[in-house]
């Protein structure tokens, strides 16, 4: 009772990196509120599957497996959670802000009345104060997420309804491993008792799963060019630094539009949107339509010949200079510290 | 108006001679959920008050992107099978009749605006809520379409929470119906990580993504057929010369909705009603982060990258 309970998505046998980290977050969390972290699987094929999660701190894992659970569909995880937290009454509840955690999410919070927050990019316990009730909440969850377009930010709680429930994407948090011989227990359900056969009505008849070419989105460190980066050849310094740090190339429109790079790394409202753990902006002023693709980004370094580009504004760091003489020494120093 | 749908459909069961499963299909009913939103991809330097607060007063309001493809998949079941009517269906201010107006000239056939102060303050399941009691009163349906998010919150959230109000199976991420088959459809999903070809059991919600089609644009037809199209608020305050026009042309009333007309428990609208509440607000742009200011001198770059290896950032 009164947990903190993660659903973790499994694909092909493997939990998903999201899940992981959210675990991660949990504990964290359940160490501060003082409970437990529990797990909830739901799929196929489910075998040993405790084994991918106990070591980052679970207490207790909740395994639903019936071939039928997997793909995923809406109605029969949704079904599962529902009469979950329904018997366990967590009072959190955290999933991933993916294709999956974002059919879900809604689905469980709305059968259950609870207060859900998509997206957070950052979760803290905290008290609150409702002067109007007179009224003081002990510990609770604040959901911190940008809003409008990425325009403001929000601290979101839910004062009165449980579970609190939050999705955090893929990337925001990170994943530790706290024990591999954590003592973690097992539970599994009867799947008979939580899903009816009328909630498999959906049926996946075809599924395509595709590997980016250019993974941008799924890439940890950024190294992006601008407009300032100048040419094609001073955007290859781009690549030689990616490569050295593992990153992927993006680009502000006006560099693609310079034919410096292609379309499809072009980052911002018009392309993708990123959150890397470190975006690096080389020669990009910063216009508000490159912001909205990357400023939820966790750090940024900016690179820029002008000290008062706007997207200094954003950074964690302004390196104000020549790119062709910095990214090498970049690299360079990268290199002697990694050795 | 359906009896005659009804009759035409049976004329064509009769002349049919086609393989297409289209003609003998009785028309669906659909309802497409559209937000009017502040338009935040266009944000300006006014957008933001010295408060922090945001200036919707600066910001244009729009049809909601993605809700504009679900009207688009919408309206292409319906140019697939006759006899199907899409109803809009939107919560907000009275302005936001705007949007439905935008709908029936791209060939919504009508339009149901649920405003009230009640409403007001009202967070996704408040407004999943509202809106589910809003359908039920509208009578039968065969599919909810909705945009997948809006792009104020991008929460995503109402549509699966109409659909678990309404004990509807759902389908999100859609960007095409494949096929339409009696009391069953077939669509295509487009996730992050691939497509999914999905079938699932009428009634039923969808959302969609911008991946969609792009909606139509308006007809000139039905611009002149509906520029007249008005709330009974918006006939109130309009000038005489026009009242005629709405007894000789049903057509171009837009049905609005009051808290009055649904059954609701108060408890479940608006701010009592929301489960989430904001805590606090800050404003991004304005505010500039401390940044760390370096040069391309070497000693500043090393200890730079010492910092990100050690924090575990890179390496």
């Amino acid at each position: 009772m009164n947990n903190i309970f993660v659903y973790c998505e499994v694909e092909e046998g493997v939990v998903a990196d999201v899940s992981l980290e959210l675990l991660t977050k949990g504990r964290s969390l359940a160490n501060e509120l003082k409970c437990q972290l529990e797990a909830v699987i739901v799929g196929a094929d489910l075998k040993d599957i405790e084994n991918q999660v106990i070591l980052y701190g679970v207490d207790v894992v909740h395994i639903v497996e019936d071939p039928r659970l997997a793909p995923y569909t809406t109605s029969p995880h949704a079904a599962v959670l529902i009469k979950l937290f329904q018997e366990e009454k967590p009072q959190i509840a955290l999933m991933g802000a993916t294709p999956i955690g974002r059919d879900l999410g809604p689905r469980v919070s709305s059968a259950l009345h609870s207060g859900l927050t998509a997206d957070c990019t950052s979760l803290e316990i905290g008290d609150h104060e409702d002067k109007k009730e007179g009224k003081i909440y002990k510990n609770l969850l604040y959901q911190i997420r940008p809003a409008f377009g990425g325009n403001i930010i929000a601290w979101i709680i839910n004062p009165d309804c449980r579970p609190q429930m939050a999705t955090v994407r893929e990337g925001v948090m990170k994943k530790e491993i706290l024990n591999v011989k954590y003592p973690g227990k097992v539970n599994r359900l009867d799947v008979s008792k939580y899903v009816s056969d009328t909630d498999f009505a959906v049926q996946v008849i075809e599924r395509h799963l595709e590997k980016r070419k250019i993974n941008i989105k799924g890439a940890s460190i950024v190294v992006s060019g601008g407009y300032g980066v100048g040419s094609k050849e001073n955007f290859k310094l781009l690549y030689e630094l990616a490569d050295v740090l593992g990153a992927e190339v993006g680009a502000s429109r006006a560099a693609v539009d310079a034919g410096y790079t292609d379309h499809e790394r072009q980052i911002g409202q018009t392309g993708i949107t990123v959150r890397p753990k470190l975006y690096i902006a080389c020669g990009i002023s910063g216009q508000v339509q490159h912001r909205a693709g990357m400023e939820e980004s966790a750090q940024i370094i900016s690179v820029n010949i002008d000290p008062e580009a706007p997207i200094n504004a954003l950074a964690d760091y302004v390196i104000t200079g020549d790119l062709s003489e910095i990214i090498p020494k970049m690299i360079k120093y990268y290199k002697q510290n990694t050795k | 108006m359906r009896v005659q749908c009804d009759l035409l459909m049976l004329f064509r069961f009769h002349i049919k001679d086609s393989k297409s499963y289209r003609i003998i299909m009785k028309g669906l009913r659909i309802i497409v959920l559209a937000k009017q939103v502040p338009d935040t991809r266009n944000v300006g330097k006014d957008a933001m008050k010295a408060d922090g607060t945001v200036n919707r007063a600066v910001l244009p309001a729009i049809f909601n992107p993605e809700d504009l493809n679900a009207l688009e998949l919408a309206l292409r079941v319906k140019d697939e099978i006759p006899g199907t009517t899409v109803t809009i269906l939107t919560m907000g201010p009275g302005r936001a009749a705007e949007i439905i107006r935008e709908g029936l000239y791209r060939g919504a056939d009508g339009g149901v605006l649920l405003t009230d102060r009640a409403f007001a303050g009202s967070d996704t399941l408040a407004t999943s809520y509202a809106l589910s009691q809003a359908i039920k009163e509208m009578g039968e349906f065969d599919l909810i379409i909705a945009g997948r998010q809006a792009i104020d919150g991008d929460t995503a959230q109402v549509g699966p929470q109409v659909a678990e109000k309404l004990g509807l199976f759902q389908v999100t991420y859609v960007e095409a119906v494949l096929k339409v088959e009696k009391s069953k459809i077939t669509v295509r999903r487009r996730l992050d990580n691939g497509v999914e070809t999905v079938k699932a059991p009428l009634p039923l919600l969808l959302t969609v993504n911008s991946s969609a089609p792009d909606c139509r644009s308006r007809n000139a037809k039905l611009l002149m057929k509906y520029k007249h199209a008005r709330t009974v608020t918006e006939r109130q305050a309009a000038t005489e010369d026009y009242l005629y026009l709405y007894d000789a042309r049903p057509f171009l009333n837009i049905h609005e909705m009051t808290v009055n007309e649904i059954k609701s428990e108060a408890g479940q609208l608006g701010l009592a009603g929301s489960p989430t509440k904001v805590k606090r607000i800050e404003n991004v742009i304005l505010q500039a982060k401390d940044a760390k200011r370096l040069t391309a001198a070497d000693k500043g770059i090393n200890d730079l990258m010492k910092e990100l290896i050690d924090s575990h950032v890179i390496g």
